[in-house]
């Protein structure tokens, strides 16, 4: 074995302190996430937060400014070819050779790719109903993501980068993308990192969750552990407060007077004992939907 | 086996197939030896991740309701079992409390509660053999 060969040993991604500013703005602040073998990583964040800056960093189209990039331990920068064929890539803006056909389009794709998987490719094209003399040109928005999927997913690679893959669809095309997801996890140890802000989806789909503000990632965890820890409790107090009482494990706080409602993510027993202490009663619990529970830790 | 998810109350998903799933199992829509659908089929049904069908699997086969035959898939189990049992009088427990809570609050005494509750079942007695005259 060379030394160039990818390990199947190590993580699809390892993203060590990389910082990127673009003038004077840091797309990217410190960033380290390592992503584990098999399961889908759900990576959240606003518009501008760093999502795709940060993918671009693991295709080797940026150069880390300062930090480190390893997929499947290799440097996507230095070895470009070794971690491109493991990675399928679907990009927010789906840039396609527009002037190809469909049956172009797969040729095309297949000189580049050794595992390019033709049976594959033709199943997918005709469950998409992709027309092979259809322009690429003329293809709707739809049929132009399911087409820029379908080249992602054709060569079966070990890593799928998917970034806002369902932006803009109508619920249809936005079920045959969450659909591909589900059948590329389903085959053993393949790995998916999709950027959304459609969190319902999210929630669906991944089995981890990154949250991404302001070009840090200020949370990771599996989704399993954010919906048990994160709850929804409303305190009243025996007096009045103009702003909200720090509680300890508190995200964040909304209410008035005697009424506060705070998002916490500490286990209820330590909640309980901390309001008692505060002389307050919880008069009200809830879980959070992971839109809630991003928000709560953007708003802080 | 007609399941729902839901990503707007906050409860996880693989919770939501097991209440589910007991719920179906109480309510006898599953019937012991009916097979569950195959993680893979369930998860692309739903449009979710199959290992949160693997986890709603898992926890219905702890709590007793499925079992796993090697290789041939998950079934429910028979019904029998006390365990079962206890689930249906756990379902119906959540029941009551609400409806006990309701009727506090509409200043609605125990006695005069559980009066109203034997006179409905008297008069949906006296109604089951016209209903069946009707089918």
């Amino acid at each position: 074995m060379t030394e160039t060969t990818f390990a199947a040993s190590e993580p699809p991604v390892e993203v060590c302190h990389l910082t990127r500013r673009f003038g004077a703005t840091k797309a990217l602040d410190d960033v380290s996430l390592t992503v584990p073998r098999g399961g889908v990583l759900g990576l959240i964040g606003g518009n501008g937060a760093g999502k795709t800056t940060l993918i671009k960093h693991l295709l080797g189209l940026y150069r880390p400014q300062s930090g480190t990039v390893r997929v499947f331990g290799l440097d996507p920068i230095q070895h470009p070819i070794e971690t491109l064929s493991q990675i399928g890539y679907m990009s927010e803006d789906r840039d396609l050779p527009l002037w190809m056909r469909v049956g172009e389009l797969l040729r095309y794709c297949q000189a580049f790719y050794s595992r390019w998987d033709m049976r594959f490719a033709e199943e997918l094209r005709d469950a998409f109903d992709l027309g092979p003399q259809a322009r690429v040109k003329t293809l709707s928005r739809g049929q132009r993501a399911r087409a820029s999927l379908l080249v992602a997913l054709a060569y079966r690679p070990d890593l799928l980068l998917l970034d806002e893959p369902s932006a803009g669809l109508d619920p249809v095309v936005r079920r045959d993308i969450l659909g591909a997801i589900i059948r590329t996890i389903a085959d053993e140890g393949r790995t998916v990192i999709f950027s959304s802000h459609l969190l319902d989806e999210v929630e669906r789909v991944a089995d981890r969750i990154a949250i991404i503000h302001r070009g840090q990632i200020v949370l990771t965890a599996s989704l399993d552990e954010l919906k048990e820890t994160h709850r929804r409790v409303t305190l009243r107090f025996d007096r009045h407060f103009d702003r909200p009482p720090e509680l300890t494990g508190a995200i964040s706080a909304t209410g008035e007077d005697c009424e506060w409602t705070y998002v916490c993510s500490h286990d209820r027993e330590q909640i309980r004992i901390a309001a008692t202490a505060m002389g307050a009663t919880i008069v009200g619990e809830d879980r959070l939907t992971l839109d809630e529970i991003f928000v709560s830790h953007i708003q802080g | 086996m007609q399941i729902y998810i839901s990503t707007t109350d906050g409860v996880p998903i693989y919770a939501q197939i097991v209440n589910q799933v007991k719920y179906l199992v109480a309510s006898r829509r599953l019937k012991p030896g009916d097979e569950l659908p195959p993680i893979r089929v369930l998860a692309e049904r739903l449009v979710i991740n199959p290992n949160t069908v693997a986890r709603a699997y898992r926890e219905l086969e702890q709590a007793g309701l499925v079992e796993k035959r090697r290789t041939a898939g998950t079934f429910v189990s028979d019904q029998g079992s006390p365990l079962a049992r206890r689930e249906r009088f756990r379902i119906l427990g959540e029941r009551v409390d609400s409806l006990l809570a309701e009727a506090g609050q509409m200043g609605i005494s125990f006695d005069e509660l559980s009066k109203l509750i034997e006179q409905r079942h008297t008069a949906l007695q006296d109604l089951k053999p016209q209903r069946a005259d009707h089918d």
